[in-house]
């Protein structure tokens, strides 16, 4: 589903990403850890299109396409999905009115038809147990004085309503209280299909106990430094990330 | 690559067409010679006359106003201006059958079917072509109920005694130069009358259409609701596209009695000239009403368009408990100035108003809010809430905010809220994420903005404003 072939990236000059190779199949779950600055967050946002970072190097291919090559919301309508770390609040504009835009406009892009207000709800009334919420939160604005927590569930929300092909998680877990843990963690899991597919970024290998990886891959500097099965996210947590700080071979 | 929140450029505005109709002009240039010549085509009485010719002498005392507004133009020549520009086609009219039929044309073009068959449902127009009104729709239905909806012109010719009572009752000839040129030039305008205890049954409506070159447009509005009346009035605007600034100098008075309520919305997109600031409608426009006891007035504008806004709809709260309301959606895009805001003077006890400002600046647009709050010394427990927001996009706008607070009496409470945001980079490319297309995202996040705004306008006139607004928008980002 994923090919990451060589990827470098840049933000203000300064090379983050220095040459990632990750292949990523549909059905599966991996985990990328590593350490604050190893550049865990940017490969979520480059693999999205954020503006803010310039690709310098090597090939990205989705579904066989070259996902360098499409606008942010082409790989969205593809069925690329980021769960912001820091989702952006929408002021004056409900949820229900955004996640039904966003809904649209990848119906569209898929050449089904739109839906419309009535027929969404009932979409909507399914998509909220995924998160454990009632109706409420859907006439609220977009992120809008939420707390942590909810602007996590609202991400989930959102990818239960949009239901992506790839799935980003950024550091969704930071923040979150060990009930909003379980019921994002929970969301996802139930999200979670043989024709789709998740990568979790996180610094903390807490998340990994609800949502079980099928693969782990430690980033430092910029490079995967070590990939492994899920027992790697616990030999982290009990050794830290020095252990596998500098690649093999060179320490 | 230029970063997305950027470059601003060329919106096609879809109302810039002429209509080729021969007009009845006066001469370019103003003195007392043209005062009168109007006065003369309109076949108005002595003291209308009168009060034209003090208006003209006064403002000839007076200077434009160039040091305080945070606008910049170069002064402008009145005497290259023609002051009155009317469609030939003579004789008052008795119905909309005999409107010309090119004039009608040119409403449906314009989105506003003057015929009763077609109209919106439920909304009477009034259509002012150039310096006169062309028309006006469901005049029988409102005079069944007692209610005057005509052209000021024929207000003066039918009911002299309620124009004569109230014309100049809320902005005097000598209020500032605008509204004293408006005075001594206009040519019409539209009048309601309401009377007492009655509620109008539809929304009314002024379309204002600016066709002929060289002229200046300085129509008049006069609303006066009776005793427990209300009424709820909406105003459009629009110019064909020239390269050269034409002056429009409108003047509304609003006159509420004790209880009674007017609501009156404006979508204004007049001309706002090309990417490089060439042409468009100054838009140098005096609105104000008068609240007596208990009496509600209320503002909703969506200012888009025009090169030059300059405008300032405001509430005297003379009555106690009377209330004022205003509020306002201004976008400025390309080279487009506004000075706009609004003036809330309580006068009686218990006046309550609220002001909800929304600016947006685009592409080189500067957007000033200016308002002032004055509490006279008799208003107790006098209370005032302001909220002023302004949004930017793109780096070369600007927002500015002038509020005057003036507070005479100790028991008054006023609150004051304002904020300034950017369309960042963040929002826009989480709405992209979702799947949403840059103008889309844009215009969701706009509309957001002005949510508070919209949620006043006449339903029907929420929808237009809203896509106003994403027209208005296009292009200006990258």
């Amino acid at each position: 589903m994923l090919e990451i072939r060589g990827l470098r990236a840049s933000a203000g000059g300064n090379e983050i990403l220095r040459g990632i190779d990750l292949s990523v199949n549909a059905g599966e779950v991996h985990a990328i850890m590593g350490p604050n600055g190893s550049g865990k967050s940017t490969l979520a946002q480059v693999l999205a299109g954020h503006p803010a970072y310039e690709v310098t190097g090597g090939q990205v291919t989705y579904m066989g396409q070259d996902l360098l090559e499409m606008e942010p919301e082409e790989r969205a309508q593809a069925g690329v999905f980021l769960a912001f770390q820091y989702p952006v609040e929408i002021p004056g504009v409900s949820n229900a009115y955004f996640l039904r835009a966003a809904y649209n406009e990848i119906r569209k892009a898929r050449g089904l038809e739109e839906l419309d207000p009535m027929d969404f709800l009932d979409v909507l009334e399914e998509k909220l147990k995924v998160v454990e919420w009632g109706p409420e939160i859907m006439s609220r604005a977009v992120n809008s004085g939420f707390s942590g927590g909810e602007t996590k569930r609202n991400e989930i929300l959102q990818m239960a309503v949009l239901e992506p092909r790839l799935a980003v998680l950024d550091e969704t877990d930071s923040g979150l209280d060990i009930d909003a843990l379980r019921i994002v963690a929970g969301g996802v899991n139930r999200l979670r299909r043989p024709d789709n597919a998740t990568i979790v970024v996180t610094h903390y290998q807490r998340l990994l106990n609800y949502i079980v990886p099928d693969y782990v891959h430690v980033l430092s500097a910029g490079r995967i430094v070590r990939s492994g099965g899920k027992e790697l996210a616990l030999e982290l947590e009990a050794r830290g990330y020095d252990w596998v700080e500098a690649p093999a071979g060179v320490a | 690559m230029s970063s997305p929140v950027e470059t601003l450029v060329n919106n096609e505005y879809k109302y810039g067409f002429v209509t080729d109709i021969d007009a009845d002009a006066a001469p370019r240039g103003l003195n007392e010679e043209i005062v009168r010549l109007i006065s003369a085509k309109k076949g108005e009485p002595d003291w209308l006359l009168d009060w034209r010719l003090r208006a003209f002498r006064g403002w000839q005392k007076m200077s434009e106003p160039h040091s305080w507004p945070n606008i910049h133009y170069d002064p402008i020549d009145y005497q290259d201006i023609i002051y009155y520009s009317a469609p030939r086609t003579a004789k008052p009219l008795g119905s909309l059958d005999e409107v010309d039929p090119r004039l009608l044309e040119t409403y449906t073009k314009l989105g506003i079917p003057l015929s009763e068959q077609k109209v919106l449902a439920g909304v009477a127009v009034d259509a002012i072509f150039d310096s006169v009104s062309v028309g006006t729709s469901y005049k029988a239905r409102l005079l069944e109920e007692g209610i005057i909806f005509c052209s000021f012109g024929e207000a003066v010719r039918e009911h002299p005694e309620l124009v004569r009572t109230y014309l100049g009752s809320v902005v005097p000839s000598s209020d500032n130069f605008f509204a004293a040129l408006n005075a001594a030039v206009f040519s019409d305008g539209s009048f309601v009358y309401v009377p007492k205890g009655v509620k109008c049954p539809m929304e009314l409506s002024t379309y204002f259409r600016i066709n002929a070159e060289g002229t200046g447009q300085f129509e008049r509005t006069l609303i006066i609701a009776d005793e427990g009346a209300s009424v709820s009035y909406l105003e459009g605007c629009t110019a064909p596209r020239r390269d050269t600034n034409q002056l429009h100098a409108a003047v509304v008075e609003l006159v509420a009695l004790d209880r009674a309520s007017i609501k009156y919305s404006t979508v204004q997109n007049w001309y706002a000239g090309d990417e490089k600031g060439v042409g468009g409608i100054y838009n140098f426009v005096t609105k104000r009403g008068k609240a007596q006891t208990g009496a509600k007035i209320s503002w909703t504008q969506v200012e888009t368009g025009s090169a030059i806004t300059w405008k300032y709809p405001s509430v005297i709260l003379q009555g106690d408990d009377s209330v004022g309301e205003f509020y306002s959606v201004a976008v400025v895009n390309g080279r487009q100035q506004a000075d706009t805001g609004t003036k809330m003077i309580h006068m009686g006890r218990n006046t309550r108003s609220t002001i909800v400002s929304k600016g947006i600046s685009a592409g080189q647009g500067q957007n000033s809010y200016r308002g002032q709050v004055r509490v006279l010394p008799r208003a107790h427990g006098a209370r005032n809430y302001t909220q002023c927001d302004s949004m930017l996009i793109g780096n070369r706008c600007g927002a500015h905010t002038f509020p005057y607070i003036d507070v005479q009496n100790p028991t008054a409470s006023l609150e004051h809220e304002a904020s300034t945001s950017k369309i960042g980079e963040d929002q826009l490319f989480y709405c992209k994420q979702r799947g949403l297309n840059t103008e889309n995202a844009i215009s969701m996040i706009v509309n957001g903005f002005c949510k508070e705004v919209f949620k006043e306008l006449p339903m029907e006139f929420a929808v237009e404003a809203q896509k106003l607004l994403g027209i208005s928008l296009e292009g200006s980002v990258g």
